[in-house]
């Protein structure tokens, strides 16, 4: 991302440099990409205890209807998702779709019942207010909430931790979110994440989220880890990073979102690029998002090529090494046409083109590190 | 046995004919934890300033550039199963390579410690 005039900073910036941060630009904010235990640590802290991050660069937009309308409705006009169907206290992972069947952003959209709550990109924020601006005003009242602190607090002790201080969010499920009173401000939780692992997203006042954090960081397991393993996590998770994984040139069919967009919806489209995407649902993808096993210790990253008997067949758009595993691991596009009508399959060996060398690979279901959500 | 440095940040330590070469311990702290590297096999003729390895941190990879020109006579094999080394011990396990020197003014260029520990300091 293109960046002019001085970097924005979180809620937590002094936090961070207390901590011995490392920080970095990044969409347009200054934001730590690990503190001094370095990313390994950080990594395999966040899998085997609680990790603490400040994703409070990401942009938290609350819709609500004007009279006689539905921000559920609405919304529908702009993403795939089903959020007509999610009940208070519900949350779905959607995208904004362009007419094209491209992905502008994804988000995650949770209803308090009066409410939709939008998390969305950094990167993209201001461009998401202004589509949402420009397509929502008449139904809803739109309200950017970018100076809220957002605190993703993941790991198999997240729970233990976060229910020290709040019991009841103990038993949250999986994708339900709920208001809850922390340190003694109202802030909104929901339990999900980016790591693939057990954990919770805590919406705060933006002058709360320090002394919030501190309260976490006292949680005997917890620890502030950087943007660099929150990349390396969800990696693992293969889950989409938007801007790699994800834009405006892939459709959410092309990426394996399908599971991502209602039912209802896949029959009745009204989002942008519907008949491109009802189109590939009936007939395929031209390629397909796959995951990737590259064979000995060489690290395919973004932008390497992926080769089928010598013929370049796709790239790969993420990739690095998987601390869990302790081994390399891409994810990428391949086209389906030189597999025939059944596309790529798992267990195929193809070739990531690393400096110049054809590195063996097999194409892998993902994720690379098995989910650990809490359904209850 | 002097070590030079390069602006590159690489070191290079000779003994007689053969320089050992690695990163800097502010290299490493700078590229993070590193998880694999690429070394040049022995016998590889090299030109000052070419790439003849790479480094990856789980960020990004990194080439490193030969301070001098010359033949390699060996790599670091044992980074293989040990890439940490580089960030334990940069000068010393986590050497990357050895070059026997084609010209031994190639060092004249670069930097002695004084120098280099002045050039890191201005970057901060």
């Amino acid at each position: 991302m293109s960046q002019s005039g001085p970097l924005k900073r979180t809620p937590l910036h002094a936090l961070h440099q207390e901590l011995g941060a490392r920080l970095v630009p990044f969409a347009g904010y200054e934001m730590p990409v690990q503190y001094p235990t370095g990313i390994l640590a950080e990594h395999a802290h966040t899998r085997s205890a609680a990790g603490l991050f400040d994703v409070s660069h990401m942009g938290q937009v609350r819709l609500t209807a004007k009279p006689g309308h539905s921000a559920a409705k609405a919304l529908e006009t702009l993403v795939p998702g089903d959020i007509v169907g999610l009940l208070p206290g519900q949350q779905r992972y959607t995208q904004f779709t362009n007419p094209h069947g491209g992905i502008l952003d994804d988000l995650m959209v949770t209803s308090t019942g009066d409410h939709l709550l939008l998390v969305v990109n950094a990167a993209c924020k201001d461009a998401d207010l202004a589509h949402i601006q420009k397509h929502l005003s008449a139904t809803c009242e739109i309200e950017p909430m970018f100076s809220r602190g957002l605190l993703a607090l993941q790991g198999p002790q997240a729970s233990q931790a976060l229910a020290r201080l709040v019991p009841s969010l103990a038993t949250m499920k999986f994708m339900t979110g709920a208001f809850v009173t922390l340190d003694g401000a109202q802030c909104y939780v929901t339990r999900s994440g980016y790591t693939g692992g057990d954990g919770y997203e805590i919406s705060t006042p933006a002058d709360k989220a320090e002394a919030i954090a501190r309260l976490l960081l006292a949680q005997p397991g917890v620890k502030a880890i950087g943007l660099g393993a929150r990349d390396s996590l969800r990696l693992e998770a293969g889950l989409c990073l938007y801007g790699h994984d994800i834009d405006t040139t892939t459709t959410p069919i092309e990426a394996g979102l399908l599971w991502s967009i209602g039912k209802e919806r896949r029959t009745q489209g009204g989002f942008p690029g519907a008949d491109v995407i009802r189109r590939q649902i009936a007939e395929g993808a031209p390629r397909k998002r796959v995951g990737l096993l590259p064979e000995g210790k060489a690290i395919a990253r973004e932008g390497a090529e992926i080769a089928l008997d010598g013929k370049v067949i796709g790239k790969v758009t993420s990739g690095g090494f998987a601390p869990t595993l302790g081994r390399a691991v891409a994810m990428g596009y391949v086209e389906k046409a030189p597999f025939g009508d059944k596309g790529p399959a798992n267990g195929t060996k193809v070739d990531l083109v690393v400096r110049g060398k054809p590195v063996p690979a097999e194409i892998v279901p993902m994720p690379f590190v098995k989910h650990a959500y809490y359904r209850g | 046995m002097t070590v030079k440095y390069s602006n590159e940040h690489e070191w290079i330590r000779v003994e007689g004919e053969v320089g050992t070469v690695g990163i800097s311990p502010y290299a490493q702290e700078q590229l993070g934890d590193v998880v694999f590297v690429e070394v040049p096999q022995a016998g590889r003729t090299v030109a000052k300033g070419e790439s003849v390895a790479v480094v990856e941190s789980v960020k990004a990879a990194s080439d490193i550039y030969s301070p001098v020109s010359g033949d390699v006579t060996d790599g670091n094999a044992a980074l293989a199963d040990a890439p940490g080394d580089i960030n334990a011990d940069p000068m010393g396990k986590g050497w990357i390579f050895k070059i026997k020197l084609a010209n031994k003014a190639d060092l004249d260029g670069l930097m002695d410690q004084a120098a280099y520990d002045a050039f890191v300091k201005s970057l901060s």
